[in-house]
């Protein structure tokens, strides 16, 4: 294999130091002349028939503008995502608490505030559904098509029924999980400043801003090259900014229309909460059946996810809970049945994981259940069952040789000291007084990129300029959203043009300098616009190695021997030249220093009928112990430590990686641990900081984290992607240990003090 | 258009803002977080709640840290206001802060940063050998979704011995 030069290396963030200073510029930080703000005015209830919509007392707010609804949508009033069910703004009817039902533009955001709550909506409440197992009953109120289930899935394969009435054991159970609310640090946010003949341009905190191109030209009514969408520097998204923030850009681009004026939007803390997407509730029975040397012959699972009032990504997420719903192991009978189910509550979509944490809560708990059963260990159990190269998932595919789940479970088990921990718990070593401890583990796998269900989108393109002073820049279509695609990206440009990593700079996307790349989701930003760069790249590496070369031999070098490129430095013969110096003579020779690159995944299937087919085009796997700790007096658990290995491809910047890891790893650790928006008669209870807790400083367990480099050859110098399977299978593995520590198996996460007390009694 | 009913009390405010003798003429409920991010302009303090949970709008007040969005600006009426612009090394470069961020990896979307770093200056400026259990405690009011906390961490813990 070539020796690498800067991809493998953990080189400084590029945009570490404007992040230190304060000096980097969000949505809601940057400022433009004549500037107007809007406020959005918010259903109360969970159900309306809108009868008016009247600014009479906001007008009497001091710097008031104007009302938006709409009535002032001039182009089509469908959001553009999946199945187009959600108008940008409700004519008739409003079906959760807290959609935007209309806005109100202002001189500043303080009056824009004040003067939307001073907005009169006079409606009539309609019945509603708050629950979504209830909603999939026959005598539900139908909210959405004759059924209310907004999408469903099968895959089957052998004879289930059989198979059970086969297996020397069986397990069965219902879990559930509760939402996940994204909580960025910075919340949603647009600036749109419209353009000199009918255009408009858009500021915009976003995962995808090709969403955002799609939305803004459809409710403006306008063709796509008189929109242009500017990435701002995004604070933080984990699949909270996939799709919502075409909705906010859509509703800025509205108001900056009608005004004829810049207009910023940038929604406070509790209408992020209300409105905006978060992690599926799920709900799932499971049952696994295994022979007497716990082979697992059987899988059977029902899974609902609560996707709220509108479909938006329900689709694409149940589609990937459903490709993974048994695991990541060789079953030859599957029977799974999938749900999404529309309910009068904030419409659910991505989130770190999509649709998978879920599922896997469920049927990784059930595993140890089986073990349990079998008197088997957890790990000796997944170790038979995994899935290897070569080996077939349950929708059929195939695996190649990039597969390194029992090693990484191997690691693990090494790592944690599993096998001795587990045999002092069993010789009563272990455990004494009220506090006691428990490990409990999980294997996951994660198939990377969009796969068969969002394959027309899985392409990427880059453009990648040398200019004359040899700066490197490159523009891509996928984001930075604080996970580090600006830093790795600009190593691998600089890797395959042997350019100074110092003279590479990626940028925000900007729409117009780039195709449209699809969304920066499924951990698909290295693979995708990293394959992208390396296609753009490519020809103009031919040309600088070609004129490096002529270079060397014009400075006497032997051209017997071998040129060699790193570093930014070009060797041959004991000759040297620098990357500047051979720019400069490309520049000189009147060569191509700028060149367009395109990716397309490779293809991907799904039947619908049975569910079989190559779901994805490459998958990345994780292995998770917990150490825990519970009180048995108040049932209040503590994660001490979780050791984690990961086969996620080649590395491309180890720091970066390891930041990846720790921080899905404690995001699924306060879901499992701590995490509960409560409704109540669908009214969202917690909406802040106070009352939804998440995991702080103080909750922060000890990591333990191994990666494995299983070489993908379809991905740029061998990666394949990293940012979801870190907080996929922690939930379980907490769950696991709470049960090996105390006796308690907790079925709903968060895996709260009162359930495990409760569990006790 | 109809004025306001209850039109708010303006009000002369001088204080020092990053070394700079400031004085402004504010309307008396502005929010301290206001007065830095529209009067001031300084945008490097960032409003995550608005209601005290995230410390991402913290800032040093007579060298305490304090959310920008519970205070008044009037509270800040002859004190000193240094923000997030104005945390600097001796040398007028990168403060070790900064400096141990960066090279740690504790930034990810950076959003939670200046609040991070703020509340990390208070700690260190008042206790200099500051445990890594004290610290643990000083940021739990700082909200990061990003980094899992343990890169901030120990970049506070190898800011002490830089300062």
């Amino acid at each position: 294999m070539e020796k690498l030069f800067y991809v493998g290396k953990s080189l400084p963030r590029k945009d570490a130091r404007i992040k230190v200073t304060g000096a980097a510029q969000y949505a809601g930080d940057r400022e433009f002349s004549g500037m107007l703000h809007a406020a959005a005015v918010r259903s109360p209830r969970p159900r309306i028939k809108i009868l008016s919509v009247s600014d009479m007392k906001a007008r009497r707010v001091s710097g008031y503008v104007t009302l938006v609804t709409y009535k002032d949508i001039k182009g089509v009033n469908k959001w553009p995502v999946v199945m187009q069910d959600y108008p940008f703004l409700p004519e008739k009817e409003a079906r959760f608490a807290g959609e935007t039902v209309a806005l109100v533009v202002a001189k500043t955001a303080r009056a824009a505030k004040k003067a939307a709550a001073l907005v009169e909506i006079k409606y009539k409440e309609l019945p509603f559904v708050a629950d979504p197992l209830k909603a999939l009953e026959k005598d539900a109120v139908k909210i959405y098509g004759a059924d209310n289930v907004l999408s469903s899935f099968v895959i089957k394969k052998g004879s289930v029924d059989a198979a059970f009435k086969k297996a020397a054991y069986t397990v069965a159970g219902e879990f559930s999980t509760n939402y996940q609310v994204h909580a960025y640090l910075e919340t949603q946010g647009a600036i749109a400043l419209p353009e000199a003949g009918g255009g408009m341009t858009l500021h915009s905190t976003t995962q995808c801003p090709f969403y955002v191109l799609d939305a803004v030209a459809a409710a403006l009514g306008i063709p796509y090259n008189k929109v242009k969408i500017l990435q701002t520097v995004t604070g933080g998204g984990f699949g909270g900014k996939e799709d919502v923030p075409a909705l906010v850009a859509a509703h800025a681009a509205l108001c900056a229309a009608k005004t004829g004026r810049p207009v910023k939007l940038v929604y406070g803390r509790k209408e992020d909460f209300q409105s905006m997407s978060k992690r599926h509730p799920g709900w799932a029975r499971v049952a696994y059946a295994a022979d007497k040397t716990g082979r697992i012959t059987a899988c059977r699972v029902k899974y609902v996810l609560d996707g709220g009032a509108y479909s938006t990504l329900s689709p694409i997420v149940l589609w990937r809970g459903t490709v993974h719903a048994a695991g990541p192991y060789k079953i030859a009978n599957v029977d799974i049945k999938t749900y999404a189910a529309a309910t009068n509550k904030v419409p659910c979509g991505a989130f770190r994981g999509f649709g998978q944490p879920q599922i896997c809560f469920a049927q990784e708990s059930l595993i140890d259940e089986l073990a349990g059963k079998m008197g088997m260990d957890p790990v000796e159990l997944r170790l038979k069952n995994l899935l290897e190269p070569g080996d077939k998932t349950i929708t059929g595919q195939r695996l190649n040789s990039s597969c390194g789940l029992k090693e990484i479970v191997q690691t693990v088990r090494k790592r944690s000291g599993w096998d001795k921990k587990v045999r002092n718990r069993k010789s009563g070593t272990g455990n004494q007084g009220d506090v006691v401890t428990g490990i409990g583990f999980s294997a996951t796998y994660y198939g990377v990129g969009l796969g068969a269900k969002g394959r027309y989108l899985d392409r990427a393109g880059a453009l990648v300029n040398i200019y004359k002073d040899s700066s490197v820049g490159v523009n891509v279509g996928n984001t930075e959203m604080g996970q580090g695609a600006l830093t790795v990206l600009a190593q691998i440009a600089a890797e395959t043009l042997n350019a100074p990593y110092e003279s590479v700079r990626v940028e925000e996307v900007d729409s117009s300098k780039v195709p449209d790349s699809g969304p920066t989701v499924a951990s698909r930003t290295t693979l995708m616009s990293g394959n992208a760069i390396i296609e753009a790249a490519a020809p103009i590496r031919g040309r600088i190695f070609k004129t490096a070369f002529d270079l060397l031999v014009a400075m006497g070098a032997d051209a017997s021997n071998k040129m060699t490129a790193a570093g930014g430095l070009f060797s041959m013969g004991g000759k040297s030249v620098v990357f500047k110096k051979v720019v400069a003579e490309c520049w000189f020779r009147r060569l191509k220093m700028s060149e367009q690159g395109w990716y397309a995944a490779p293809r991907t299937t799904f039947k619908l009928e049975d569910g079989q087919g190559d779901a994805y085009v490459i998958y990345s796997y994780s292995a998770d112990a917990a150490e825990v700790e519970v009180d048995l007096k108040t049932g209040v658990a503590r994660v001490k430590k979780i050791w984690a290995a990961y086969d996620v491809g080649k590395i491309v910047n180890p720091k970066l990686a390891l930041g990846q890891a720790q921080g899905g790893i404690l995001q699924g650790m306060s879901w499992a641990m701590y995490e509960n928006l409560v409704y109540k008669n669908g009214i969202m209870v917690n909406p802040n900081f106070t009352d939804y807790v998440m995991a702080t400083t103080a909750d922060k367990p000890e990591y333990d984290i191994t990666f494995l480099e299983k070489p993908y050859a379809g991905g740029p110098y061998k990666a394949k992607g990293m940012g979801e399977v870190p907080l996929i299978g922690v939930a379980p593995a907490v769950a696991n240990a709470i049960k090996d520590a105390c006796g308690a198996r907790v079925k709903s996460v968060p895996l709260l003090p009162e359930k495990i007390w409760r569990e006790l009694k | 258009m109809m004025k306001d009913k209850n039109p708010h009390f303006s009000f002369r405010l001088s204080c020092l803002v990053n070394g700079q003798e400031t004085e402004r003429e504010i309307e008396s409920s502005r929010s301290l977080l206001e007065f830095i991010r529209e009067d001031l302009g300084l945008k490097g303090t960032k409003e995550g709640c608005g209601e005290g949970e995230c410390g991402a709008c913290l800032v040093l007040v007579d060298g305490k840290a304090v959310n920008a969005c519970l205070m008044t600006a009037l509270q800040l009426q002859g004190k000193e206001l240094v923000t997030i612009e104005g945390i600097k090394g001796r040398d007028g470069g990168l403060h070790p802060l900064q400096k141990t961020f960066m090279a740690e990896g504790a930034v990810q979307c950076g959003f939670c940063t200046p609040g991070l770093i703020v509340a990390s200056e208070a700690l260190l400026r008042r206790n200099p050998r500051a445990t890594l259990g004290e610290i643990k405690l000083e940021l739990t009011g700082n909200l990061c979704r990003c980094t899992g906390y343990e890169k901030v961490l120990s970049a506070v813990e190898k800011a002490k011995k830089l300062l």
